[in-house]
Parts: structure tokens; sequence; C-alpha cells
């Protein structure tokens, strides 16, 4: 359904199968197909792991933790089931990737989940696929049941030995679900509410037994490190950061689209060379660099190689891969306002401080950018961010605070400009005030 | 109650996924949903009892995921997203000009019960914004005339 685009620059690995029909089991067998997980059955579980850790693969659902180390916290002996879970959730906004994996190739994400599931002593696997995604979950129960018709999955795979499940799972709108041990409360058919940790969910996971929780894109790279090799693998990105990934490409380029790029692909050369520089001649203003819960860039701030390490030592994340470019055009205060009403939308409630930290700087913003401002209002819309970090139950706390606050410290003469009952210098005829009051019954 | 012989099926099946019965709960309110319009009284009731739940369990958890919804609505829910990358794109001139057009607000529902109308938050659809759903079908990278455009192609179902 959506469109897909390229680039010269583009290394094709996660996305090497798009748009030549690999949803259908014999062209995936024609790809390469199901080749990886045999490599895999004659591999010991220590051996693949530590190929995964060689590929200094990291976590593609927003930490970026390094898959490798994660499934060897897994224990060796469990007396519960051991689980891999499947995170296609994908709703931070900014991020559209997983949508192709599922759509173009579906068999690579049951390959990786079977691979992660040997490595770490499991023998079933959910994919948990977002209530909106409706046609990706049908893709996704065809292409497993073609797998279990070939003998790919159920008993004895591949005249293994090993018999091995995988099931889809479907949600039913919900972002914070997205997180991890909220999406094992939904799977168990409960409320998103998350858990507490630790334990983590490597060692308590799925009803009480080690699961392994991983990104879409992350087990759809596990193939291609099978076959490739770690070190191939590793030698595509930068030091601690293997591999490549699907760059989002969103807001005012003129080639939006999901490239896939080496990690530590320049981001200045990202939005003006591969995206195509700004739409309608207008200039840059600022990048969300990592999907909408990372701290944005300025525009004189983006000579930044985009990995993990690089990123954060920039003072954002990498996180999910969603690379939003916004012109000079744009009101930063609506900006702002838009992230957190959001995350207010989104915010389980279970905890205090980020159910009543983004209600509040939702209201204050909303008055802010209808020109019912205070210059003090600035800091303590800064304040009450600041005091969500790290205080809240699950990251969702932190995801709404992190952008805010970037957007405070970045672009404080933006809110200056809307003091003292001015109108929104950007606001366009028939938007300004009026239009906004009514976000406060949402 | 009856739901259709697809509904049923998969409702078997994935009873044997897991380990305990109310995982299937989510995704069955959400299927159960799309074959009565919403999540009716008598849907709370029997998924209860099938999954062995009091009907408080089931509405307490349906209530957390914003799909699912207690009154019915128009046959075509437009789903406008006007998160980051459909705000930056025009998504909110799309939401105001389908809530003039059809003469209804955020989840309102047209009188002759055609179409519904949902602001919504990211759909996924970022790179090809903006972008909206009626029911579970994407439509992307659109503008005021094609919003037009598709309106019309429902209208005529
Ligand atoms: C509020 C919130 C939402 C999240 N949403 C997603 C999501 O939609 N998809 C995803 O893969 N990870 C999401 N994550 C990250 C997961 O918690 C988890 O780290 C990830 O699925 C692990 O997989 P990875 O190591 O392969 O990245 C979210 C985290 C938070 C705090
Ligand atoms: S922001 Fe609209 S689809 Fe992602």
């Amino acid at each position: 359904m959506a469109d897909l685009v390229s680039h010269p620059d583009e290394v094709k690995v996660v996305s090497r199968r798009f748009g030549l029909g690999a949803a259908n089991l014999d062209r995936y067998l024609e790809l390469d197909g199901y080749k990886a997980v045999q490599k895999a059955l004659a591999m010991q579980s220590a051996d693949i792991i530590e190929e995964v850790k060689k590929s200094n693969l990291r976590g593609r659902g927003g930490a970026g933790f390094p898959t490798g180390l994660k499934w060897s916290f897994v224990p060796k002996e469990s007396a519960k089931p051991k689980y891999v879970l499947c995170n296609g959730d994908e709703s931070e906004p900014g991020t559209c990737k997983d949508r192709l994996i599922f759509e173009h190739d579906p068999h690579a994400v049951i390959e990786g989940a079977v691979i992660a599931g040997l490595a770490v002593g499991a023998r079933k696997a959910y994919i948990y696929v977002r209530g909106e995604y409706r046609y990706l979950s049908l893709i996704m129960q065809k292409a497993i049941a073609d797998a279990y018709g070939r003998g790919f999955l159920g008993k004895n795979i591949f005249g293994s030995g090993i018999d091995f499940d995988v099931f889809w799972h479907g949600g039913a709108g919900a972002y914070e679900v997205g997180e991890e041990s909220a999406l094992m409360e939904s799977l168990e058919g409960k409320r998103g509410i998350p858990r507490i940790r630790p334990p983590f969910p490597a060692v308590v996971g799925l009803w009480g037994g080690p699961t392994v929780i991983n990104n879409v894109e992350t087990l759809a790279s596990v193939p291609h490190i099978m076959l490739g090799g770690g070190e191939w693998f590793a030698n595509l990105g930068t030091p601690r950061n293997g591999g490549t990934r699907l760059f989002c490409l969103s807001g005012h380029m003129n080639r939006c689209g999901v490239y896939e790029l080496p990690l530590g692909y320049n981001l200045k050369k990202m939005i003006y060379e591969v995206g195509g520089g700004i739409t309608g001649g207008r200039s840059l203003k600022a990048v969300v660099p990592g999907g909408s819960s990372t701290p944005l860039f300025r525009a004189d701030e983006i000579d930044v190689a985009m990995d993990f390490d690089s990123v954060a030592k920039a003072g954002s994340m990498l996180g999910s891969g969603g690379v939003t470019a916004i012109d000079d055009q744009t009101c930063m205060v609506k900006f702002a306002l838009r992230i957190i009403k959001f995350y207010q939308h989104e915010s389980c409630g279970w905890c205090i401080p980020c159910r009543e930290g983004t209600d509040w700087i939702k209201k204050s913003l909303t008055r802010f950018h209808a020109g019912g401002g205070l210059r003090k209002d600035i800091d303590d819309v800064k304040y009450l961010a600041q005091n969500m970090l790290g205080r809240t139950f699950c990251p969702l706390g932190d995801a709404a605070a992190m952008p805010i606050i970037s957007i405070v410290d970045k672009f404080r003469d933006e809110f200056e400009a809307h003091l003292e009952g001015r109108p929104c210098p950007h606001a366009k005829e028939g938007d300004a005030a009026n239009a906004l009051l009514p976000m406060l019954a949402h | 109650m009856r739901f259709s012989d697809a509904f049923e099926a998969r409702f078997t099946e994935m009873l044997t996924h897991y380990p305990t019965k109310r995982s299937v709960l989510v995704p069955t309110l959400l299927f159960a949903q799309d074959e009565v319009g919403y999540v009716s009284e008598d849907v709370i009731a029997e998924l209860a009892t099938r999954l062995e739940l009091t009907t408080l369990d089931v509405r307490n958890v349906m209530s957390y995921y914003s799909m699912l919804v207690t009154k019915p609505r128009g046959k075509y829910n437009v789903q406008v997203c006007t998160n980051i990358a459909c705000t930056l794109k025009g998504g909110d001139e799309l939401l105001s000009h389908c809530a003039k057009r059809l003469g209804i607000g955020h989840k309102g529902t047209t009188a002759d019960g055609q179409f519904s109308l949902e602001e919504v938050e990211c759909i996924g659809a970022c790179s090809w914004a903006p972008a909206i759903q009626v029911n579970y079908d994407f439509h992307e990278n659109l503008d005021v005339p094609k919003m037009d455009a598709v309106l019309d192609g429902y209208a005529k179902k």
C-alpha cells in the first residue's frame, strides 16, 4: 500500500525483499528465505547469541539495547515456559517502518522470532500487531499459516526434532501498549498498565516465564545476521552500532519515505540529499531525530552521525527511526502542544507524575498558544517536565518530558513572542486561538 | 449471541494459542465490534461468560483501548491523524474540512448513520502524511481535493 522509495546511498538489508513479493512463501524461499533458521538449528544456542553479540545489533524499538546481551539475560533453566514476544505495536509518532516489514517481508519476522527462540530456549513466539494494522495482521496470519503448512513451524521443524509455535496477536488502540511490560499485560488480556521492574521480562515475563521482547525490525535483522555473519553486519555501521536501519523521513522534506541507511549516516545529508531538502524553498528550523519522544535538534545542530551513541552524545536519542523535519513557518509552541496532547491522551493514568504532568503541561500550553500565557508559564512548563523525568512508573513520562524540555530550551524566543495576548505569529487565518480552545475538551 | 462462522473459527483457534483463556480478550473484542458495530452489552456479557470473567473485568479492559467503543457509529469511521508528521502536512486542515463537509465534530456521527469522524493519533503513515484511515483502510498523501474524492467514494458505496 504505502509507496516505496529508494536512494543510491541506501544499503538494503532489512528492506532487501521489499517490493519483491516475499509475503508469498515460495517467493521468500527463492530469496534465501528460511535458510537462516536452518543454519541456526544446526548451532548451539550460545553460539547464536555470540553471533548476534558480534553483530552489534541494537534494539530498533527505541531504547537501542544490545540484542545479544538482552538474549543472554534469559536464564538457561526455567521451571516456567520461555517466550519470544515481537513488538509490532508501532505507534511512536513519526514511525512507520514496521508496517513495511510486515507488508513486504512477514516471513523474515517469523524467522527472526524462531531464531531468537532457539537462542534463548523458548519454543513459542507471539507477534503482536497493533489493532489499526488490520491488513498487516491478515498478511501475518497468512504467512504463519503458510509456514505451518510446509512444516517450518509446528512439530519437528525442518526435521530437527524441535517443536516451535508462532502465533499472531492483535491490539485495539493504545500507544502505551508498545512499552514492553504493558505489551505483556495486553497480551495476557488486561489493561496495558506497565509492570514494576525488576524483575525484567527476560527473567519474569509472559505468564511469569522468561520472555525476550524485541521490535519487528530487530527480529527481521536477525536472519540476515545469521546468513551474512555478525562481523559483516557490525561493519555496516559504526563501532558498537551495527548494521543499517529504516529511517522514516517525514515532515517538510521533498522526498519523504522510508530509507534504509547505515547507522552513522549524517543527519544533515539525510535531510538535504536523501530527503531532498525542505519543501517550498523554505529553510529548516528543527528536526525530531527519532520519533516524537526524542529531544529536538535546531537546524544548526544536525551535523550528527545517526547512530545510537553519537545522537546521545549530541543530546538526543536515535529512538525509533522517525526523522521529522520542521520548516521555518512552523510555530514551535503549537508543535510542543501537539506533542504533549498526544502523551496526555496516551498516558495510562497509573502513576501520578505522568498523568498529572502531561495534563498540566497540555493545559498550560493550550492557554499559552491561545494568547493567555504569562512569562512564568515558560519556566513552569519546563519545571513540570523536568519533574516527570525519571519519576514515572514507565518511560512514557520521560518520552513526554524530553521533547518539551528541548523545545522550551531551544525555542524560548517563540514562547516569548506569544506573551501579552499577542496572537501566534505563525497562525493562519481562522486557526489561532479559537481553533485551539476546544482541545481542552478532549 | 451469534457471531459469524469466521469469528467462531478464529475464536476457537486462538484459545489454543495461550495458557490462559482471557489472553484472547483484546483482539476478540475488536473482532466482535467489527461484526456488531460497537461493543454492546450483549457482547460484553457473552465474552465474559466464554472467558470466565466478570462483566466488570471485560468493561475494565475494554475501556483502556481507544479503538473500542460502546455506542454505534457511522458505517464509515473517518479517522484523521493530526499527530506531528500529519499536522506539519495539513492534517488539521483535513480534519476541519471533514468536520465542515460532514457537519459533525470529533467522535460525531452523521444523521444518516453513514459517516463518523474522529481525530486520531499517529497511524503509522508518517512518511505518507497527511494520512487517514476509513475503518481499516489507509488513504495517504492527501490534500483537500483528494480527501473529497475519498469521501465521495465512500458516499457512493
Ligand atoms: C511508551 C512506550 C512506547 C513504546 N512503543 C514501542 C513500540 O511501539 N514498538 C517497539 O518496538 N517498542 C516500543 N517501545 C520500546 C519497548 O518498551 C521495548 O524497549 C522494545 O520493544 C524492545 O525491543 P528492541 O530491544 O528490539 O528495541 C516503547 C516504549 C515506551 C516507553
Ligand atoms: S503522524 Fe500521522 S501517521 Fe504518523
